[in-house]
């Protein structure tokens, strides 16, 4: 296995290996961290932090869909302090980079977080993205005006590298990943759910409390691929992929396209330990095809 | 931890209550629950409590009652089974009291009180639809000092709810715990008699659960005035945390 080169680089950031978890699905590494060591992941993203404690959407939460989950949890979170306090220091414990994904209701908010979290990560995510929250969140995410005001700003308090989480609940994601470019962001990660909703027709309600929520899983992973090689034609920035990623070889797809990392998300949900196989999958594969870093997969996808 | 999980035994209790048996290494405690992966085309887990534990052998009873459920029971025996656990908090026997334990279910909610009737000394209140749907019984007579059955449509034992006989039952004052899983408002309805009498009750709860192991936090429940995770926090829970207003 040592043979292989895994290490890739996220704005001067060296990760291991290029998987990493996706924000929200192993809360702040301690449940998973007593399935396999963290070390083995290139980082983890921690869920979504906002300033104070928040509580969360009503229940029911999640519904499962065709090849999907349906989840509308709401940024529950513990606040900014608590963060500092308790979940890095554990975190720290494990060999692996430590990316805050920073989820403010307000653009003022974000940089108050991004200021005070200052060099205490590695990366800083900002989402622009959650669907589940009124304030926030994907009002900020679909407009590409917005988003380029947001990560100007944000950016300004950053003391390490932002990298931020498009939505793909837009006509062309392109046109949000160039504003974020243009505001000055380091990198670019994607994709965040799809909004969906569910009814449970024998009682013509939606089955969460919330109506509507975010989608994810491997039925958006076509969706998820395709604003990837989108993403990685129209700028020059490192992308972390994400969607529905659920073995190596997806991964491995998702790479092709033209991500530098990828996350895994549902997958942690159904399985503690998606993230060492996944790891451990992707490596089979590049032995497999021959091929002996993981940074020359990148991009290279044969467009027909 | 996760674990592949050999069926040895396969029941069908009632229409659509199925029982299986299956080999599994971690002794579990009485009101923790496995989380099951279903087969194709089901990507989500399932959580299910322990029925019961005995060397080896982890017994387990679900009714169908979606895709996943179904899928499950499609399986034979001899078939292998993707099992995480056992996860949660189970029920708290060491504050049962000197005096008389109950233990009050309804319909699929009697699984987990199987279990705990065998490691304390109880008496069992369970209650179903109707008279086919009565299951589980004999099991429990063969475990608990007394057994009462209730229907709702009283085609078998009591005519009534459980909460019915609860109180009744109540009115010897020998009773100092109360361990209850069920629907949602025989829940609240048995919180709110125990804690007039100031009994200590614990329930067992449900919600539709992500990872099972408390990192998604979308299995939440209202307690205290916050959201805790089902999966991680509970399943049990002491029945005065637990807020029934939403």
């Amino acid at each position: 296995m040592n043979d292989i080169d895994l290490t890739v680089s996220i704005a001067g950031v060296t990760l291991k290996n290029p998987i990493v978890t996706a924000s929200g699905t192993v809360g702040n590494g301690w449940e998973i961290s007593r399935y396999y060591d963290l070390s083995e992941l290139g980082a983890v993203c921690v869920k979504s932090i906002t300033l104070n404690p928040r509580e969360g959407n009503r229940p029911p939460r999640i519904a499962e869909t065709p090849s999907g989950i349906l989840n509308s949890v709401g940024l529950q979170n513990k606040g900014l302090d608590f963060f500092l306090k308790n979940d890095l220091n554990n975190l720290r414990k494990f060999d692996t980079k430590i990316i805050a994904n920073i989820s403010g209701g307000t653009i003022e908010e974000n940089c108050e977080i991004a200021g005070r979290l200052g060099n205490e990560v590695d990366l800083i995510e900002l989402n622009v993205s959650c669907p589940n929250v009124k304030q926030g969140g994907i009002a900020f995410g679909t407009n590409p005006a917005m988003v380029k005001e947001i990560t100007q700003r944000v950016k300004d308090k950053c003391k390490v590298p932002l990298i931020v989480k498009l939505s793909p609940n837009v006509t062309d994601i392109t046109e949000t990943a160039k504003a974020a470019r243009q505001g000055g962001a380091d990198a670019l990660s994607l994709i965040n759910t799809l909004i969906g909703m569910k009814i449970d027709v024998n009682t013509a309600k939606p089955v969460l409390a919330n109506n509507i929520g975010g989608l994810s899983g491997p039925a958006i992973r076509p969706i998820a691929v395709r604003m990837v090689w989108q993403v990685a034609c129209c700028t020059d920035l490192p992308i972390i992929g994400m969607g529905g990623i659920i073995s190596g070889e997806d991964a491995a797809e998702f790479i092709i396209a033209g991500a530098t990392a990828v996350a895994v998300g549902s997958a942690n949900i159904v399985n503690p330990a998606a993230g060492l196989e996944i790891k451990n999958q992707l490596t089979d594969y590049l032995k497999r095809k021959g091929i002996q870093s993981v940074s020359k997969l990148r991009g290279t996808v044969k467009i027909n | 931890m996760k674990n592949i999980c050999k069926i040895i035994k396969k029941t069908q209790l009632c229409k659509e209550v199925f029982d299986f048996e299956v080999e599994f290494s971690h002794r579990p405690l009485p009101g923790q629950f496995i989380h099951v992966l279903c087969g194709d085309g089901v990507f989500l887990r399932r959580p299910i409590s322990i029925c019961d534990y005995n060397e080896g052998i982890l017994r387990f009873s679900f009714a169908v009652r979606g895709e996943g459920t179904k899928r499950l029971a499609n399986h034979n025996e001899g078939d292998m089974l993707d099992i995480l656990g056992p996860l949660g908090r189970g029920f708290d026997t060491g504050k049962s009291g000197e005096g008389t334990a109950v233990v009050v279910g309804g319909g699929i909610g009697i699984f987990p009180l199987y279990f705990l009737s065998k490691r304390i000394k109880t008496e069992a209140i369970l209650g179903f639809r109707t008279k086919d749907a009565v299951i589980m019984e004999d099991d429990f007579k063969s475990v608990c000092s007394a057994v009462h059955i209730a229907t709702d449509d009283g085609s078998y034992g009591f005519h009534g709810l459980v909460t019915d006989v609860l109180q009744g039952r109540l009115e010897k004052a020998d009773v100092t715990s109360v361990y209850a899983c069920g629907p949602m408002p025989m829940m609240k309805e048995i919180k709110r008699i125990t804690e007039d009498m100031g009994i200590f009750c614990q329930l067992s709860l449900e919600q539709r659960m992500g990872c099972g192991i408390g990192a998604c936090s979308v299995c939440v429940c209202k307690s205290k005035g916050e959201y805790k995770k089902v999966c991680q926090n509970g399943p049990v829970f002491n029945a005065r945390e637990v807020d029934f207003d939403e």
